[in-house]
């Protein structure tokens, strides 16, 4: 096994019983459809708090898919059908009644590709505080340059607030995505692959950005780069596709015991290179 | 061997060349000969009496200032009852209403809306407007006929414009707990506005040419003095042009390309907004 991702940090953060409080996340006996395609079968897993998950597998697997059950964003495709429990804080998310604006705000996302408003990047910043009803410029001023500090992006940034916010490089705009997220205070931030549109030393500074907010937020990271699990994640999900192309889950465990010694032949397999 | 086949490519590719420049020509070379032939034929008309002045003698003489005027409150009364209506529609089009039989048979009444002739408008406007809702012939009974003709074409740039906002800026708003109707207003509506905007002004600068619907509702050959109220009749460029040219004998030809001019002027005044409009927006 030498030729496996070497593994950075182990799982061994103690958390604190505020910690605990924050909203627990995770799924059980959950099946995604897009019409008769079955995406993700039979999901089980519980996302710890305060902490970085990774989810990993072979390309169409499901693993964004998957990510996106957390915040409900799979509601956009008309034909997402799900089955099973996802539960957040102690309540049933896709029960009828749950405010999904409400969720949203709660758990944050992060896209692929950095997707800035057109506008400035104070506003970036600043939008989803003001749709939540702060109007006053004082207090606005102050979470945008929380936020943006939060997100290690204020030093490069706070003399050019008014440009827009597609000016900046692609590892700039992917911070301040997040900044954006972080600006309304959610509990989970849930990332869709964060840095496949990134150069090597904008992918670094992300992900060393992730470690620092991991001790305050819980994220959920998908990422086809396995070393980037192995690097910044403190638990990893194995997921992969049967002959009927759904994704399951093949392994979840702590990301040291994944990389080093994985339960199942299939996850030792993906991550030695041997497919994928 | 092989060297007469190059030659024989040569030819084909220079002949292909020469049709296609001809095509062009043969668009391009009478909107140039009208234009000229209008310049030629109209520029002694132009004075700045003309620009102020109200006709006289039957438009033989004086000015086309009311006409100018009318087609102005045309353009504006046209927009304001058509863009509201286009891009609220538009918007619920795209995003609200579902993709099945009635929205399809909704999207293509719209697509036909833009096929039905001007005339036909009129006679919606003489029957709704004038008679059913007595708003008599008038202004406003013409600014709403020019606006529903214009409805096709907001509604259809509006459609456009809003679904050609990326879907990662509607994602991004959503993602952070946004609502959908705070996503249309804040990040989609600003998003699609060069768009929505340039088909409204190019509805406008259509409703400013047109003749036969403003005919039955209001227009009016010679007025007494500017319109004071939205009940007024009115006068208007084309239709003054129409009567000049067809129904005022002794009239100098000069007078009636005049009016043309000044026409194609207003009109192409507002196409070139909407030129800069399209250049702004892509530099953003």
């Amino acid at each position: 096994m030498n030729n496996m991702p070497k593994v950075a940090k182990t799982f061994n953060r103690q958390y604190t019983e505020n910690d605990r409080k924050r909203g627990s996340l995770g799924m059980k006996n959950v099946n995604l459809f897009y019409g008769s395609f079955q995406a993700v079968k039979e999901i089980t897993l519980d996302i710890h708090t305060c902490s970085i998950t990774a989810i990993i597998g072979p390309s169409g697997c499901g693993k964004s898919s998957m990510l996106r059950i957390f915040n409900r964003m799979n509601d956009l495709i008309p034909s997402a059908r799900i089955e099973g429990k996802v539960e957040f804080g102690g309540i049933d998310i896709y029960e009828p009644g749950v405010d999904v604006v409400e969720l949203r705000k709660r758990i944050g996302m992060v896209f692929q590709k950095p997707n800035p408003f057109p506008m400035s990047i104070y506003d970036n910043v600043a939008f989803g505080p003001r749709r939540h009803g702060i109007r006053n410029r004082f207090a606005l001023d102050e979470i945008v340059e929380k936020s943006l500090m939060q997100a290690a992006l204020w030093d490069e940034v706070k003399d050019k607030m008014g440009q827009s916010g597609l000016s900046i490089s692609g590892g700039q705009q992917q911070r301040l995505c997040i900044a954006r997220v972080l600006a309304v205070e959610p509990e989970v931030i849930l990332m869709d692959e964060p840095c496949s549109a990134l150069d090597p030393i904008a992918t670094l500074k992300i992900e060393d950005l992730m470690s620092t907010l991991a001790s305050n937020y819980t994220i959920v990271i998908v990422t086809h780069n396995m070393q980037q699990a192995a690097r910044v994640s403190d638990m990893t999900a194995f997921l992969m596709v049967d002959d009927d192309h759904a994704g399951r889950l093949v392994e979840y465990g702590e990301t040291a015991e994944i990389f080093t010694n994985p339960n199942n032949k299939k996850t030792e397999d993906y991550i030695t290179g041997r497919f994928g | 061997m092989g060297n007469s086949s190059i030659k024989k490519r040569y030819l084909t590719q220079r002949m292909a060349m020469a049709i296609l420049v001809a095509a062009v020509l043969l668009v391009v070379a009478p909107i140039i000969f009208i234009l000229v032939y209008m310049i030629a034929n109209g520029y002694s008309a132009l004075s700045w009496e003309f620009l102020t002045q109200p006709p006289s003698q039957a438009g033989r003489a004086g000015g086309i200032f009311p006409a100018i005027i009318g087609t102005v409150f045309l353009m504006l009364g046209t927009i304001i009852f058509s863009l509201p209506v286009g891009v609220l529609a538009g918007v619920y089009l795209t995003e609200y209403a579902r993709n099945n039989w009635i929205t399809r048979l909704i999207n293509m009444a719209i697509i036909n809306l833009a096929g039905v002739p001007s005339i036909v408008f009129g006679l919606f406007g003489l029957a709704v407007f004038v008679l059913t809702l007595n708003l008599g012939m008038s202004l406003i009974a013409a600014s709403l006929t020019l606006a529903a003709q214009a409805l096709a074409m907001t509604i259809t740039t509006s459609r456009e414009s809003v679904m050609a906002v990326p879907r990662e800026y509607r994602e991004g708003a959503l993602a952070i707990g946004v609502s959908k109707w705070q996503t249309i207003r804040h990040i989609v509506l600003p998003s699609a506005s060069p768009g929505i905007l340039t088909g409204a002004i190019l509805a406008m600068s259509r409703a400013a040419g047109e003749t036969a619907p403003i005919l039955v509702v209001g227009a009016a050959f010679i007025t007494s003095g500017l319109p004071t109220s939205p009940f007024d009749r009115f006068m208007a460029l084309p239709y003054h042009l129409y009567t000049v040219s067809a129904h005022v004998p002794g009239m100098p030809a000069d007078v009636k390309w005049g009016v043309a001019i000044i026409l194609i002027v207003m009109v192409l005044f507002f196409n070139i907004i909407v030129a800069l409009i399209r250049v702004k927006a892509r530099k953003r």
